[in-house]
């Protein structure tokens, strides 16, 4: 059996049916990703205990386990606790779209918290100092001064965190959801021809991950228009 | 009659085990420039920066325009708006032009409306010499143009007392005069100031007195004449031999 450049060729246009959910799952839950992490970020960063240590408790539990398992536990474990198919968000995790944009959301969170973290962290304390000594107040001091300094510092870590997301997407297939991987898979039960099929697939991947990392090059040399070139 | 802007009753000061600040009294008046040396370590960044609540003192009193140093974070914001600060490192704000790093308190705590924050902003740039820099930002600018911005962002909050922390010691020699001619500007306009500097010229021309200062300790305060001329203590002639030397 030889390899079948027309195949590979061919299979572009139906994988490509795969990419609008590929985009809605990579987009949704990015987006609930950003909005858990800087919760989480806030209790994390809080100065009391009993709101970082659920912070960090959170953050373990997701960075510690894999994304599949946690899909899975999602998908197959929830719907066995009658509360939860009882409560309002059965009809979101009934779908095993909701179950993945759940799961991929909850470990976006913890990642981009702790990369938002890094980069407050690598805020030079004297530039915060000099925001005390005006006297502005912590929560002004937070979204004035630390918060846009901290958020270019987290790019280049935070564009690397939505191309891996990206790529988890592809996980979503495990659980019925027919984005491009999961377009692929039936397509490679059609045709027994895995090579061309998952190639065809990476060659889409590939040429995403290359927008992504144009957008951000762009958003990056943006927010970096105060810093002196070669830094 | 003279009045305190700021008194230090028995400063203390520790890191862990280590006393950064023993026993420090001190009063400035209004009006009155305050330079302040001694080695490194010697706890004068310490005892500047207890001022202003940077650094929190573990006893003793403190008093800055008539309001006592305590836990209050809202007492110690209302203090930090009378009190400018410079710093050795500049501590610009880089994500901000020239223009906004000026406006930006103004604008925040005292609700300055933008038309006025900004002419009060130029007008200051003016008084240190860079309005033509206005809308740059800091990372494009001389490190001596950078601490005049400093000064400038300082006095935007209309500070009845201006601590400087060694102002030109990161500063390249031939950017060191531009930076201190907008002090003694400053001295010369009556404006309080702590200074903490080994500039020992700017000491002699604009001091009302200079303080000795040593592991923690103050050794030795008085007028430049007396300093300079007839220093008391062994410290002081073993630090001004040194110092004078290079
Ligand atoms: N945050 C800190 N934690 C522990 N020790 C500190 C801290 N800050 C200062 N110290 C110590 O306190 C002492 C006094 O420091 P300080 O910075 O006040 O000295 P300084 O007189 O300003 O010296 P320099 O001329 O080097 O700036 C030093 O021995 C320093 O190591
Ligand atoms: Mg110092």
């Amino acid at each position: 059996m030889s390899f079948n450049f027309d195949l590979v060729w061919s299979s572009l246009p139906l994988i490509i049916q795969g990419l609008g959910m590929t985009l809605k799952l990579l987009f949704l839950s990015s987006l609930i990703g950003l909005f858990l992490a800087l919760f989480i970020l806030l209790l994390r960063i809080s100065g009391r205990w009993y709101l970082m240590w659920p912070a960090m408790a959170y953050i373990y539990v997701f960075r510690g386990t894999p994304l599949l398992v946690q899909i899975f536990v999602i998908y197959h474990g929830l719907p066995q606790f009658d509360f939860i198919r009882e409560s309002i968000f059965w009809p979101v995790l009934r779908e095993p779209f909701g179950c993945a944009v759940l799961a991929l959301s909850l470990n976006a969170g913890a990642y981009v918290s702790e990369i938002m973290r890094g980069g407050i962290i690598g805020v030079d304390k004297g530039v915060k100092e000099a925001a005390m000594a005006l006297g502005l107040p912590r929560w002004q001091q937070f979204i004035y001064v630390t918060s846009p300094i901290a958020i270019r510092l987290a790019l280049p870590a935070y564009s690397n965190e939505v191309v891996s997301m990206l790529k988890a997407t592809a996980l979503a297939s495990t659980i019925t959801m027919m984005e491009m991987t999961g377009v692929a898979r039936t397509l490679v039960a059609r045709t027994f021809a895995p090579y061309e099929i998952f190639i065809s697939a990476a060659l889409i991947y590939l040429a995403l991950t290359y927008a992504l990392q144009q957008v951000f090059a762009w958003i990056e040399s943006h927010a970096s228009r105060y810093v002196k070139k070669e830094r | 009659m003279s009045e305190p802007v700021i008194m230090m009753k028995n400063v203390s000061k520790r890191f862990g085990s280590f006393t950064a600040l023993s026993n420090i009294n001190l009063t400035v008046n209004r009006g009155e420039r305050l330079v302040v040396c001694g080695p490194s370590g010697s706890g004068k960044s310490t005892m500047i920066r207890c001022i202003n609540r940077l650094e929190e003192h573990d006893a003793g009193t403190i008093i800055v325009n008539g309001h006592e140093l305590t836990g209050n974070d809202r007492r110690i914001d209302a203090v930090r708006r009378e009190v400018g600060m410079v710093f050795q490192s500049f501590n610009l704000f880089p994500h901000l032009t020239v223009l906004k790093n000026l406006m930006l308190a103004p604008r925040l705590v005292r609700g300055t409306d933008k038309a006025s924050a900004e002419a009060a902003a130029m007008a200051l740039l003016e008084r240190v010499r860079i309005p033509e820099q206005a809308h740059k930002y800091p990372a494009q600018l001389s490190g001596g143009q950078q601490q005049r911005v400093a000064i400038a962002r300082a006095l935007c909050m209309n500070p009845k007392v201006m601590l400087f922390d060694e102002p030109t010691s990161a500063l390249d020699p031939e950017m060191i005069s531009e930076v201190l001619d907008v002090m003694v500007d400053l001295a010369r306009e009556g404006m309080t100031m702590i200074c903490v500097t080994h500039e020992m010229g700017f000491a002699r021309s604009v001091a009302d007195k200079i303080m000795f200062m040593d592991s923690g300790e103050i050794v030795e305060s008085a007028p430049p004449d007396e300093f300079f001329g007839a220093p008391k203590s062994e410290r002081t002639k073993m630090f001004l031999k040194q110092i004078l030397a290079h």
